[in-house]
């Protein structure tokens, strides 16, 4: 199996595109959900579709770019729609959230089943981006992915300080002249990209997931950032090439809810029995406690 | 009945009997946690097809409930080890329920009833062909059974315990002070919301029925202050969504529960700029007409302090204005007409004189300003 991954020209892409995918969404989930924006990226992933679909149309062209601007165009959209709502309206986030999601979703759905039937000869294929289809990655694929992941994990690396001050006081940063505004467009443009390269794999309902997932998980290990940055690629990597290795052993088998299980499984197992702040020991402490009193 | 008409039926139950809930979810901000619910229901709902060995209706239906439940109890149990943010513990459970029901449908049900794209935006257009049976007699299209009787739950539900959910919903210290248990209430609103997701999962699919839900009740929040209002209005704008969608889609020759959904989708942004009290653009204007009477207050409470002192020659010249309140000349332009036009002052070649009513009202504004 694991020579495999090397020689197996399927299964060498569906690994490093998996991977890949839960490097970049695991860093760029532990900003979202330091700032308490988790669920974002699971409303850009929905928002994302119609955005395809419009890119598709205009365009003919199927190309991972192009549908890849007409997503990055319909979440920044949402992003500000969404934004806009909260700030205007005396709705709550989560309302905004739900609104934004099942109405953008709905309009893709609409343009999706409108190119399905209008026989153009092109359309296969879009219809992936619902619940992924890591197995029908090619090469040039995980070319676009890696490259952009890149660039967006450099961006990280270069902005560490100004994001770190971000995530955790918005407002000291504000103070301090850092153009708060500004960087948090941007980060939430690093996680469009993280999304894009999740759709074709993963799909929209789960990408939420691989966001949220390995940042909560990394968090439960380390109080520190820097770690829980490398962490949580570390837990997204894994349970990314465990998810392809696994669907790839069995033919009715999708990768994507592979991956999510795996990642649940990382989540659960951090959360039980990460050194100081996991449930078990803490379990175990107050227990012990309880019966020192006792005692006295 | 022609299949046209049964498929519009449905949509308009469906779309009525979430929108009974929606007002009740949005003033809970429980938006997110029907999103949750509507994707983990998935699992429940194989399990109980599994179990029956067939798409069975009413097997389906408990393995879906008992599903909404567990998720709601592990979002809460995860939201209170303190170690999940609140909105993280609903983006851990209800992916990895949905990848578990995904995982086991395509693994052991490849070729049946549940179709991948049909969780995600359901198949409506077959309502009219799939028919209900009770000892070999058929008795027309199974879904519009199904929706009328959520409808009728619903209305049941929110009519007989109107008065608990409302004072839960507003404030759950005091009813749980009264003796109404917030978290039972809680529970019962989960369960009824989970029973309905389930029947309109087949109709309208996993992520559109969060529109039914949340999309009319929120525009209807911008429309009115008053709960029972917001309730009927929801239902219209449900049902209106229901009908003009399904028009949208016939033309376009696309999906139904897509178009319902683009279509409370449209009506939330129409409310959203045009709402008469909550609208961005009578916000808008409200902080126009505001700045505006501020500022013929402060002209005039300028004037007044310096009426009948050495320097009002220079101090109440209308060429002074903008240097001396620091407004572009056009915005003392529209100051001054508009005070002109209530009244309040008079213009004499470039001096501004108050009048009766000027001085007065100068007066009780600086009274109440000294009074601060």
């Amino acid at each position: 199996m694991v020579i495999e991954l090397f020689t197996d020209y399927t299964l060498r892409n569906v690994a490093l595109g998996s991977a890949l995918l839960g490097i970049v969404s695991g860093v760029l989930g532990c900003f979202a959900v330091l700032r308490r924006q988790g669920l974002l990226g699971d409303a850009l992933a929905h928002a994302a579709l119609p955005g395809i679909c419009v890119a598709f149309l205009l365009t003919g062209s199927k190309a991972p770019l192009v549908l890849l601007i007409g997503a990055a165009l319909a979440g920044w959209l949402a992003t500000t729609l969404l934004l806009t709502a909260v700030r205007e309206t005396r709705l709550s986030a989560d309302s905004v959230l739900a609104i934004v999601l099942s109405t953008f979703f709905g309009f893709g759905i609409v343009l999706l089943t409108f190119i399905s039937k209008s026989e153009n000869a092109n359309q296969a294929g879009l219809d992936k981006f619902l619940f992924g289809q890591a197995a029908t990655l090619i090469a040039e694929d995980v070319q676009t992915m890696g490259l952009l992941g890149a660039a967006a994990l450099a961006v990280v690396a270069g902005l560490y300080k100004e994001f770190k001050l971000l995530a955790f006081d918005a407002e000291f940063a504000a103070s301090l002249g850092f153009p708060a505004r500004g960087l948090s467009v941007l980060l939430t443009s690093l996680i469009v990209i993280a999304v894009v390269i999740g759709l074709q794999t993963v799909g929209v309902v789960l990408m939420a997931a691989m966001l949220i997932g390995p940042a909560v998980a990394a968090r439960q290990w380390t109080n520190r950032l820097g770690v829980m940055l490398i962490l949580a690629a570390v837990f997204g990597a894994a349970s990314g090439v465990s998810g392809a290795l696994i669907s790839v052993s069995d033919a009715h088998i999708p990768t994507g809810p592979v991956i999510i299980l795996s990642l649940t499984a990382i989540v659960l197992g951090s959360l039980f029995f990460a050194p100081a702040r996991g449930l078990v020991w803490s379990t175990i402490r107050r227990r012990q406690q309880r019966a020192n009193m006792k005692v006295e | 009945m022609s299949s046209a008409i049964v498929i519009l039926l449905t949509g308009v139950l469906v779309a009525v009997a979430c929108a009974l809930l929606g007002a009740f979810l949005i003033l809970r901000r429980m938006a997110m946690m029907v999103d949750a619910i509507s994707h983990a229901i998935l699992p429940g709902l194989v399990a109980g097809y599994f179990l029956a060995q067939g798409p069975d209706l009413l097997a389906g239906f408990a393995g879906a409930v008992l599903a909404a439940v567990l998720t709601v109890s592990l979002v809460e149990a995860l939201q209170n080890t303190g170690r999940v943010g609140g909105e993280s513990a609903i983006g851990i459970v209800f992916p990895a329920m949905f990848a578990l029901g995904t995982f086991v449908v395509s693994k052991y049900f490849a070729n049946v009833h549940l179709d991948a794209d049909a969780i995600l935006y359901g198949n409506i257009e077959f309502a009219a062909f799939d028919l209900l049976y009770i000892n070999g007699v058929s008795l027309g299209p199974q879904s519009l059974w199904m929706m009328s009787g959520l409808c009728l739950m619903n209305l049941l539900f929110v009519g007989l315990l109107y008065k608990e959910l409302k004072l839960a919903t507003f404030d759950p210290g005091l009813a749980a002070a009264l003796g109404f248990s917030p978290a039972l209430i809680h529970y019962a609103l989960m369960t009824v919301v989970s029973i309905t997701t389930v029947g309109a999962f087949t109709a309208v699919g996993a992520i559109l029925v969060v529109a039914l839900f949340v999309v009319p009740a929120a525009t209807a929040y911008l429309l009115t202050d008053r709960l029972p209002v917001m309730i009927l209005l929801a239902v219209a704008l449900g049902a209106l969504s229901a009908v003009c969608g399904y028009a949208v889609a016939i033309v376009l020759d696309a999906s139904v529960a897509g178009s319902i959904a683009s279509t409370t989708g449209v009506l939330f942004g129409l409310a959203f700029l045009f709402a008469p009290q909550h609208g961005l653009v009578a916000r808008a204007r409200r902080l126009q007409r505001q700045r505006l009477e501020f500022a013929v207050q402060t002209l005039l409470v300028h004037l007044l302090n310096h009426e009948q002192s050495a320097e009002q020659q220079a101090e109440s010249a209308y060429s002074h204005l903008s240097g001396e309140l620091r407004w572009h000349p056009p915005f003392a332009r529209r100051v001054t007409d508009a005070a002109k036009r209530a009244t309040l002052l008079q213009q004499h070649g470039d001096m501004l004189n108050l009048t009766e009513a000027g001085r007065a009202e100068a007066e009780a504004a600086r009274a109440t300003d000294l009074q601060r």
